[in-house]
């Protein structure tokens, strides 16, 4: 089924020095203390983060419930705000492919992808053998996610201790963190051009339109990135 | 079960179906994609961008709690924070934990 040895090198890849596990520790924690804040009990908590574990959608969730706002209203916000999972999905699953591995694995183990388990695969996927990299990649993705559920439980605990400062401190830890991550990402010209180009354009877009700045943005920065290297080939 | 559980059992399955959305039509499509194409190359450059631009808007134009911080203080601490990383050989620790510090800190001097 799912080769143990591969699982748990993944598994233990939060623990190395770029581990995004006190990020993602500070995120959820600050989104656990939000969603007891607006009501939600702590089995919702738990389950928003549980069948969710996406940051900036379950953020667009709280904001719109708050508001009121129609499930129509809710489903195309946080799908608007997630619609880069499917290009970090398409520019990964490719790496991870082997006819000797069922699909359901994949099917089951896109709900990890994330941000930061994303650039952990991304960095890693060289060194693991073809047959084995959807095992490694569930133990990142069972570990990100772990720690994300784990954290918003907390957060929801100890809700009532955090004061105004440190949810602002906490929000500040998960921007930072992946931007040099992102950073350190850069191999060539052209990851090089979408990273600083999409830093641009995204918020320049959000004076255009907020909803959909970070697809024009992203989009508009990818094509130029792509463009960029098709000439330097 | 009151009209408000009821609601928000709704809004985690309306938000966890779009979401999961997004990321199985990235495997289904990614089906037919192989990894030295010009198609996985141009989404290579779609994903990093648009986690770039995500990024950016949270710092620019934050929702929540970082909508009370002035947008000078969040740019230096994130400039500071990129010089620590470059510093520290890439070690995304020291910049992740010293952020909060940093903004915590310029908050109440500035």
């Amino acid at each position: 089924m799912i080769n143990s040895a591969y699982f748990f090198l993944g598994f233990k890849s939060v623990r190395s020095t770029d581990s995004p596990a006190i990020a993602l520790g500070c995120s959820f924690l600050a989104i656990g203390a939000l969603l007891k804040n607006i009501g939600f009990n702590f089995q919702q908590s738990f389950f928003s983060t549980f069948f969710t574990y996406a940051l900036p959608g379950q953020l667009v969730m709280a904001e719109s419930f708050l508001i009121g706002a129609s499930l129509v209203n809710i489903f195309i916000g946080v799908w608007l705000v997630n619609a880069r999972l499917f290009p970090m999905a398409v520019s990964m699953f490719p790496l991870l492919k082997s006819k000797e591995q069922p699909k359901w694995k994949y099917y089951l183990s896109c709900h990890f992808l994330a941000v930061s388990s994303w650039l952990i695969m991304k960095k890693d996927y060289k060194t693991i053998n073809e047959k084995y990299r959807i095992d490694f990649w569930m133990g990142i993705g069972t570990a990100t996610w772990s720690i994300a559920i784990f954290s918003t439980v907390l957060g929801f605990l100890v809700s009532d201790y955090l004061s105004k400062d440190m949810m602002i401190g906490l929000a500040i830890v998960n921007p930072v963190y992946f931007f040099c991550m992102l950073l350190g990402s850069i191999k060539n010209i052209v990851i090089g051009t979408s990273v600083i180009l999409g830093t641009i354009l995204g918020p320049v877009f959000y004076l255009v339109s907020p909803e959909w700045c970070i697809l024009y943005g992203g989009v508009t920065a990818g094509v130029t990135a792509f463009l960029v290297g098709e000439f330097n080939d | 079960m009151t009209n408000l559980s009821s609601n928000i059992i709704l809004v985690i399955a309306v938000t966890s179906a779009a979401t999961y959305l997004s990321r199985s039509l990235g495997v289904l499509f990614s089906e037919r994609i192989d990894e030295n194409s010009k198609i996985f190359r141009f989404f290579d450059c779609i994903a990093y961008s648009t986690l770039a631009a995500l990024i950016s808007k949270v710092v620019v134009f934050p929702a929540g709690d970082l909508t009370e911080v002035n947008s000078l203080i969040k740019f230096i601490v994130v400039f500071a924070c990129v010089i620590v990383f470059f510093i520290t050989k890439r070690n995304l620790v020291y910049p992740t934990i010293l952020s909060a510090i940093f903004l915590t800190v310029l908050i109440k001097f500035i």
